[in-house]
């Protein structure tokens, strides 16, 4: 069985190939029929609206934004452009359709990005394409959406729904669309959520021309799964979040295809040195705790994790604490002071992390203005070879409907043992221009 | 004889009581008569139930150059503690579908949490920044809380003529917030006799210095005793900035229920 599955999957691929899709595109392919019916959807309610259904609502908002990235230092890596500064566009619009007096809903948020420079950077997604239904002590969403779980600022570690979209940016904030069918049960004990996850969102990674990548471009077209099933495994998850008194805590399982996967060295068609990703079927528990007090917030995420390479087990942690200051002498600016520490106890057996015993520390100076005005600069050091990086993001509006916002990244001191060693020399400086409409 | 005793017993027990009653009534202190005022206002409002109102807010800088803010707030109001709200923020675009919840206590902290609509996340947060700008305005987050009589410490000054208030005559007192995270030592405010509407509100500043003064218009009256603001302007004396604040779409006891203030919910608000 599983063999059949392989060779359809394949034969799929080559298909995908020859069509001429990226690898977003293609791992999307079967997302098409979720967005068709929605725009079914859209269209009959529609149709039910104009034939005077006072309470349906249909709104269109979004973004769309320039961007410009720009890198010091020339590349290192074999294949990698020359290009110092990289320019890039993405639009992300957001259609909203609501009826029964907002109790459903359909939303669909398209995502595109074109890039200059990097091929694989320019990508289209479906960050949200689904019918959600509110009843008065539950909720239901199916369809493509998004879920965070988690509450440190430095590593997102119990967070694991939805596929990092890698290519956006390297902070790994931003996801992929995951299909999901999910439950949520809003109860005195708390609120239990239900996720049946029916296929997998590879992760995206940058082409060979660029920046912010391993030594050897991860091949997409090389992925190997554990479960016969590939990309098609149904994935399960539950979750009971609970606010009592000063505490929030959260806590999950989750059991399917891992989002992180292992990298192993391998040659394309071509004979070129390539990274081939494997997908673990793994189980994840996780915990999520914060007990807030005064300017105090105390954070805990843990995790326990195992299935990679069949048997590996570990656990992982990230205590940590954020403390503001409120009004620093008397401006009405608000200065926030974080401190996390990262532990991860995996070995080779799991995908690598750079973040395996690090110290963070972090400040974010709110300016509580007219224009939203906020900086963040945070930096991490490991305690063991003493590698660091820094990060700083600075945001602030324009106007009513323009805003702008900075980033730029840097690494230093790192071994050749590091993960980040293949991106010692792509710090960079990013501007981004957003509209929003 | 005896019987003539064990009556007069108590009725000197009455008498003595009324008589003290009488002279409390009396010897009211003005903190005394602040606290009392304050109670009455508090059971006057009580009963509402539920609100939901859209909430625009002008911002004006001192050379004039306008913003606006546009909100949903909703309130729930609670029996035995303070009240709980929603504020779902739709104008500026990039902060649309943002909102915050919070668990109005009437004494200590707040609970508070912020729901960011691009990241997915709702992150409880802390609550103790009472004196922190509400989205850029010249209004605090302890401004627009709801008002609670434990927040505040009392004095009754005088009666006179509501400021702008068509003939009608106001309580004058001085509150001292209670809470060591309030921007304020003091605040004075106007407040109509019958129906305990505000109508004015200087605030000094920690350093007691003048800071802002809150004026009250277009009040009107819902469920035939509920009155509220149609407009709010505060004028921020330091440094020139003022904020309107106009209320539209009132509408109380919408069956909102305390099931709807959940944080796990923030992402699906309805």
């Amino acid at each position: 069985m599983a063999i059949v599955a392989q060779k359809r999957a394949v034969a799929a691929e080559r298909e995908g190939r020859r069509a001429g899709l990226a690898p977003a595109a293609r791992s999307l392919s079967w997302a098409l029929p979720w967005s068709l019916l929605l725009a079914l959807g859209l269209l009959a309610t529609d149709a039910v609206a104009q034939e005077g259904d006072g309470d349906s609502i249909t709104e269109l908002s979004g973004w769309a934004a320039l961007e410009v990235r720009a890198f010091p230092s020339a590349p290192q890596n074999a294949g990698q452009e020359n290009q110092r500064v990289q320019p890039s566009v993405a639009v992300r619009p957001e259609i909203r359709h609501e009826w029964n007096g907002g109790d459903d809903r359909l939303t669909l948020i398209p995502f595109a990005r074109w890039d200059a420079t990097d091929g694989k950077r320019s990508h289209v997604d479906l960050r949200e394409a689904n019918w959600q239904h509110l009843a008065d002590n539950w909720d239901l969403t199916v369809g493509l959406g998004k879920v965070f779980w988690g509450v440190t600022e430095s590593r997102h570690l119990v967070d694991i729904i939805n596929q990092t979209d890698e290519v956006e940016d390297p902070d790994g904030e931003d996801k992929l669309g995951q299909p999901m069918i999910n439950l949520n049960l809003h109860r005195d004990i708390g609120s239990f959520a239900f996720y049946v996850l029916p296929g997998f969102r590879e992760r995206i990674y940058p082409g060979r021309a660029g920046r912010l990548r391993y030594v050897f471009p991860v091949d997409t077209d090389a992925t190997r799964f554990e479960s016969g099933a590939k990309d098609r495994h149904v994935d399960l998850a539950a979750r009971w979040a609970h606010s009592i008194g000063d505490w929030d805590i959260g806590l999950s399982h989750f059991h399917g295809t891992s989002r992180e996967p292992r990298l192993t060295p391998g040659l394309d068609s071509g004979g070129r040195l390539i990274l081939i990703p494997t997908y673990d079927i793994i189980d994840q528990t996780g915990l999520t705790v914060q007990m807030t007090t005064g300017p105090w917030l105390w954070k805990f995420e843990g995790m326990s994790r195992w299935g990679h390479q069949t048997d590996h087990h570990f656990l992982a942690a990230v205590p940590g604490v954020e403390y503001t200051l409120y009004d620093l002498f008397e401006s009405g600016k608000d200065l926030g002071l974080l401190l996390e520490y990262q532990y991860d106890g995996r070995n080779n057996a799991a995908p690598r992390t750079a973040a395996n015993d690090d110290i963070f520390v972090g400040t974010r100076l709110a300016f509580n203005n007219t224009d939203s005005t906020e900086i963040l600069l945070g930096a991490s050091v490991d305690r063991h070879h003493g590698a660091f990086g820094i990060g700083l993001e600075a945001e602030t509006r324009l106007t009513d409907v323009w805003t702008i916002e900075l980033e730029a990244r840097m690494t230093s001191n790192v071994p050749q043992t590091d993960v980040l060693f293949a991106t010692r020399k792509d710090d960079f400086v990013q501007l981004r221009l957003f509209r929003y409409f | 004889m005896t019987r003539a005793v064990t009556l007069a017993l108590p009725l000197t027990a009455v008498a003595a009581a009324l008589l003290a009653v009488a002279t409390a009534a009396w010897a009211e202190t003005p903190e005394e008569a602040g606290l009392r005022i304050a109670k009455e206002a508090d059971a006057y409002d009580a009963g509402f139930g539920d609100s939901v109102a859209d909430g625009t807010m002008i911002l004006r800088n001192k050379a004039g150059k306008e913003s606006v803010r546009e909100f949903e707030a909703r309130t729930l109001e609670m029996a035995d503690d303070g009240d709980k709200s929603i504020n779902l923020f739709k104008e500026p675009r990039d902060v649309k579908g943002t909102a915050v919840l919070t668990f109005t206590h009437r004494s200590g902290d707040d609970d508070q949490w912020l729901y960011l609509p691009a990241l997915k996340r709702t992150k409880r947060i802390s609550s103790s920044n009472k004196s922190g700008s509400y989205m850029g305005s010249e209004f605090s987050y302890e401004d627009l809380g709801s008002p609670e009589v434990e927040k505040y410490t009392y004095k009754y000054l005088k009666d006179e003529p509501c400021p702008g208030g068509d003939g009608l005559t106001c309580f004058v007192m001085e509150r001292y917030p209670t809470d060591k995270g309030s921007g304020y030592t003091r605040q004075i405010v106007w407040q109509e006799k019958e129906t305990y509407r505000a109508y004015k509100v200087d605030y000094y500043d920690r350093k007691d210095a003048f800071l802002k003064t809150l004026t009250f218009e277009d009040y009107k009256k819902y469920l035939d005793k509920h009155w509220r603001p149609g407009k709010m302007l505060m004028v921020n004396h330091q440094t020139g900035k003022s904020t309107v604040m106009t209320w539209a779409n009132y509408q109380f006891q919408s069956g909102l229920r305390e099931a709807d203030f959940n944080a796990n919910r923030l992402k699906s608000l309805r």
